[in-house]
């Protein structure tokens, strides 16, 4: 029997395979086709991997950037394609931090050598710069046979390494930085998540915890629980721009003591949903906080570059932690972790990234090692993304006048969407919305009238799950619900990025304040 | 004896980690603070640490070996292992101009076949560097058909970049060239581009689907069963998941068949001590280079049928096959032939990655899976884990596009495309045949045929007294054997041990991938060494 003998069969079973579907779906695990007395088909026959017997930690993991909000977008998204008839003619996905989905262009000089690097006959192309050249050289002089296609150390290109190295160094005001100690990763993502595996153990009280800022960025949780880690919250004080407040942390620590064993603090700066930059102090008493009570310290800092609150700056963990001196440098175990998704980058589909590791102890980085080497290697060309950003165009160079512009107009410009997200809401009532010093995102804070608390419940949804969703059916615009990041019992937010251009910015945001009035007008 | 040992194993390498840990830290950290590390460990901190704040001190980080997650402790690949670790040593010694006996390592462990030599398909890089650089599609040294398939393809990405995370699940047209290549392939089979996922990397994907089917606890913890010798990514995932690993013995003297009692008889022994679930198979075979039968797929598919199990096939080496009269079919075309009772039942999820075949693309890390008869529901809870890592890699994904959806004939690069393509794969059943054949004029050694895939695998003789030597310094016989091959010719091969074999039997696995030229050159310095070897210790 060949090619044509699935036809036959499915022609010949189609009555089974509609009885198998109405079944299946009612009664999971239940023989009731046995009934027809068949030996064979499978009728009813219960899966091997059920909603039962399917890892169970995976079931408990909520990711809500890409949840049931986003996949209710993009079946309006398909509708819309369908020519059904909408209140509006697109879904605007503000609940991701894409920057190049929203229109932003790639930094010129990354590409060109990522091009070359990819089709070495470039180097040959007059139009291709000759910093671009050089630089795809040095990266493809590091691959195995010259080509991104052979699989690097699992660490990541050394060359690369070293040049995060000195890109660190720049950063932090000459702290040295050892390549040895830095892992290239598939997007932060991949690094945050491997950091965190190496850091879970023991059972029952004597399981790792894990202390979270909240509202958070839900891959942390998302991982917690994957791993079966268990989740510590620390508030963000919303009141006091979302500023990180050490008896918060000590309250919630002492807490968690009572019931697992928290071992790593993770910190988001800039935040993510959140927008604070903190401050020197602020950082200074975490690494206090984490020395005194021995944590395992997360520094999640891949919004570096975005900082546009006056005033602000950023300050790296590792470069406070070492000018506090021996008695913190020497002992303090931190990961920082970054990515080429954010910034003025935007490369999100890349999937490159790094952690540095201070005080990681020596056996655990063999461990480390091993880890990753089963999974071979980072992408080649995000690593190369990082080569760039991390060795960008000097004075001098002949790309060196482009790539600073395009670099400034775009920060210039998300600096300006953050001020105008900030005024917009500023002037809506039942709208707060604290300063968007840095990141991408604003996340104010809304008022949902009771009656519209009655109808989320009704429906099984919280109270702005409930607003979100309406809020995509009735104007397109995709924002994501503050639960999906967590929020002070009681309140309620949505986590919206800066993203699109300034003018699709303005009538986004218009809308939206728009439909919130309606909104509270309507559940009145 | 597989009875009591995975779960104790387990038990076991937890408890050893701690104990290790103990005594190996300061072992471990030659340098400076040492010497504070060897202090503290004894619980002795205070004298180093006067005034200061921090009471943590090398000795006790939060982060050390004894309170290191135990399931990442267990985790072995020796893929890039020990040996490789010493391969890399070597090599910077070279560099720093030491004398040894050879003057370049030749990395035959991982099958990495542009780090051998072997050419990107230009089309490929050509579609990839056009998506990467837009601007190159005004440049007349690109050909139409590249330029055509980048810009279908940049269409599909957010904002047209490839610097936008894609869908979770990979780009829709990718998925849709993805199926239509594998209805292609299958022979009209059906395809729905809603059961491929585009993964980082096969490896991605396996480990991914494995977490899925994970759960129970004691005896009723998962049981993956896979061959041995296996690809050790299999076994690191199952301890890093903290599965329990039933292994299933290939036939070496039947070209490394799957015998079907064989199966049977691991899996009533495993079901005593776990719950086996997952049945994996690779073909063609790593590192064991046999192509399955038809008949042998069959047998597969009525065992996982019969024992409800959830079947991995790892079928990356699809176009890797070079004996006469051996051929690829694929599990999903088999289980469609085999009728509804089992196409609507079995549940298998097939793994394909553009690493291998004739494109050897690693470094792009792109793959993708075909999951069929997966639970909606189950479905449902798989999507939204991978959407927490955002999306594979754009660039991989396109590179998989173009190992999918080549040019077709009357297209402008097809000859050019066909040609490559051929070179590649003639080369590799040429080199195949000469590893055979070289390796089985060894005394001492006997290597099945390379029937497809892209290593060998031969068994060797290990000497009764290198045995003994290897077990007084603490190796296993043919890591020993691997590492005095690597010390004295620069080449550098896997032991058997890393990829699992029948007791008291010993090889290794080398890649096939050199220049043919080159090739002939390390085979004869195997050859050589192991006449010195088996000498040595008579």
């Amino acid at each position: 029997m060949h090619a044509l003998g699935w036809r036959v069969f499915r022609a010949r079973l189609t009555p089974l395979l509609l009885c198998r579907r109405s079944v299946g779906a009612a009664s999971r695990g239940v023989d009731s086709m046995s009934v027809e007395g068949t030996n064979g088909p499978a009728c009813g026959r219960q899966k091997v991997l059920t909603l039962d017997s399917m890892n169970q930690r995976v079931k408990q993991v909520e990711y809500a950037v890409r949840g049931p909000i986003v996949l209710q977008a993009a079946a309006i998204e398909k509708e819309l394609q369908q020519g059904i008839r909408k209140p509006f003619s697109e879904v605007i996905r503000a609940n991701i931090g894409d920057a190049h989905a929203m229109g932003q262009k790639p930094i010129t000089f990354i590409r060109q050598v990522l091009a070359i690097c990819t089709y070495p006959q470039l180097l040959c192309d007059p139009n291709m710069p000759e910093d671009a050249k050089l630089r795809a050289k040095q990266i493809l002089g590091a691959c195995g046979g010259h080509s991104v296609g052979a699989y690097t150390a699992s660490q990541g290109i050394e060359t690369i390494r070293q040049s995060v190295a000195k890109y660190i160094e720049r950063r932090d005001g000459g702290i040295p930085s050892n390549p040895d100690n830095i892992f290239l990763s598939t997007g932060a993502s991949d690094a945050i998540v491997t950091t965190l595996k190496l850091l879970v153990s023991g059972e029952g009280r004597q399981r790792t915890g894990v202390m979270i800022p909240i509202p958070q960025y839900p891959l942390y949780s998302a991982a917690i629980s994957d791993l079966g880690a268990v989740q510590v919250n620390y508030y963000l004080d919303e009141e006091n721009c979302w500023a990180l407040n050490i008896s918060e942390l000590q309250r919630a620590l002492h807490q968690a003591r009572q019931h697992c064993t928290p071992k790593v603090l993770c910190t988001i700066n800039p935040g993510n949903p959140t927008g604070q930059v903190q401050s020197r102090q602020v950082i200074e008493e975490v690494i206090r906080f984490a020395a005194k009570e021995k944590l395992f310290l997360m520094a999640d800092e891949v919004y570096q570059d975005n900082i546009y609150g006056e005033g602000c700056q950023f300050h790296s963990f590792k470069k406070i932690l070492f000018e506090m001196g021996s008695q913190y440098s020497d002992v303090v175990e931190l990961a920082s972790f970054h990515s080429v998704s954010k910034c003025y980058m935007g490369e999100c589909g890349y999937r490159g990234g790094y952690v540095e590791y201070v005080n990681l102890d020596p056996g655990v980085k063999a461990e480390l090692m091993k880890l990753v080497s089963v999974r071979l290697c980072p992408p080649v060309s995000g690593q190369a993304v990082l080569g760039v950003i991390t060795d960008p165009p000097q004075p001098g160079e002949p790309s060196y006048q482009t790539f600073l512009k395009e670099k400034t107009n775009v920060l210039s410009s998300l600096a300006e969407r953050a001020r105008l997200t900030e005024e917009v809401f500023r002037g809506a009532p039942g709208i707060r919305c604290n300063p968007v010093q840095g990141a991408m995102y604003s996340f104010p804070r809304i008022d949902i009238p009771p009656k519209a608390i009655e109808a989320a419940k009704a429906a099984g949804q919280a109270p702005d799950m409930f607003f979100c969703m309406k809020l995509l059916e009735e104007t397109g615009i995709c924002v994501v619900p503050g639960s999906g990041f967590g929020q002070a019992e009681g309140t309620y937010h949505f986590r919206m990025t800066i993203l699109p251009p300034t003018d699709k910015l303005k009538v986004l945001l218009n809308k939206l304040k728009c439909f919130y009035e309606t909104f509270t007008k309507r559940y009145a | 004896m597989y009875r009591l040992s995975a779960v104790t194993r387990r038990a076991a390498a937890g408890v050893c980690a701690r104990h290790v840990g103990v005594e190996a830290r300061p072992r471990l950290r030659p340098g400076g603070r040492d010497l504070a590390a060897n202090l503290t460990t004894a619980g002795t901190a205070s004298a180093l640490q006067d005034s200061r704040v921090a009471p943590a001190r090398n000795g006790d980080r939060v982060l050390n070996i004894g309170s290191l997650n135990p399931q990442v402790r267990a985790t072995e690949y020796a893929v890039r292992g020990p040996i490789v670790i010493k391969a890399g040593e070597i090599e910077k010694e070279l560099q720093q101009g030491a004398q040894k006996p050879f003057t370049e390592i030749i990395k035959a462990n991982i099958g990495d076949a542009h780090a051998m030599g072997q050419q990107p398909i230009t089309f490929l890089r050509q579609v990839v560097a056009l998506c990467t650089c837009p601007e190159l599609i005004d440049s007349p040294d690109f050909p139409a058909d590249a330029k055509e398939r980048a810009q279908r393809i940049l269409q599909d990405c957010g904002g047209h970049s490839l610097g936008s995370y894609s869908a979770s699940q990979g780009l829709y047209c990718i998925r849709q060239d993805v199926a239509k290549y594998v209805e292609s392939r299958d022979g009209g089979v059906p395809v729905d581009p809603g059961n491929i996922y585009i993964t980082t990397g096969a490896s991605d994907g396996i480990m991914s689907v494995l977490k899925l089917l994970l759960s129970g606890e004691g005896r009723m913890r998962t049981g993956v069963m896979i061959p041995i010798p296996q690809y050790p990514l299999y076994s690191a995932a199952i301890s890093e998941l903290g599965a329990v690993q039933v292994n299933y013995y290939l036939d070496e003297e039947n070209n490394w068949a799957l015998d079907k009692s064989e199966l049977r008889r691991s899996l009533n022994e495993a079901r005593e001590y776990c719950y086996p679930k997952v049945l994996c198979i690779i073909n063609p075979g790593n590192p064991t280079g046999q192509v399955q039968s038809r008949k042998c797929i069959e047998d597969v598919i009525r065992f996982a049928y019969e024992e409800k199990l959830f079947l991995l096939a790892d079928e990356v080496y699809q176009e890797n096959v070079y004996s006469e009269g051996c051929k690829f079919h694929s599990f999903k075309k088999v289980l469609y032939e085999m009728g509804p009772e089992y196409f609507n039942t079995v549940e298998l999820v097939s793994f394909h990655s553009t690493s291998k075949g004739y494109t050897g693309e690693c470094g792009f890390r792109g793959g993708y899976m075909e999951v069929i008869n997966m639970d909606p529901e189950v479905k449902a809870h798989f999507e939204k884990l991978l959407s927490v890592r955002l999306c594979p890699p754009v660039p991989g994904q396109v590179a998989m596009d173009v190992v999918v959806n080549p040019p077709k004939p009357g297209e402008e690069s097809y000859k050019t495309f066909k040609m490559e393509k051929m070179m590649v794969l003639q080369n590799l059943a040429e080199k195949a045949k000469l590893s055979e054949e070289v390796l089985n004029t060894i005394p001492g050694m006997q290597c099945n045929p390379l029937q497809g895939a892209m290593y060998a695998f031969p068994r060797i003789f290990i000497p009764a007294k290198a045995i003994k030597e290897a077990q007084a310094s603490g190796m296993a016989p043919d890591m020993f054997y691997c590492m005095k091959l690597l010390e004295e010719t620069g080449i550098c091969v896997v032991p058997g041990s890393g990829f699992g074999q029948k007791e008291g039997t010993y090889h290794f696995r080398m890649t096939i991938l050199l220049p043919i030229e080159k090739l002939k050159v390390l085979l004869q310095n195997v050859k050589d060494f192991h006449g010195k070897f088996v000498q040595k210790y008579a």
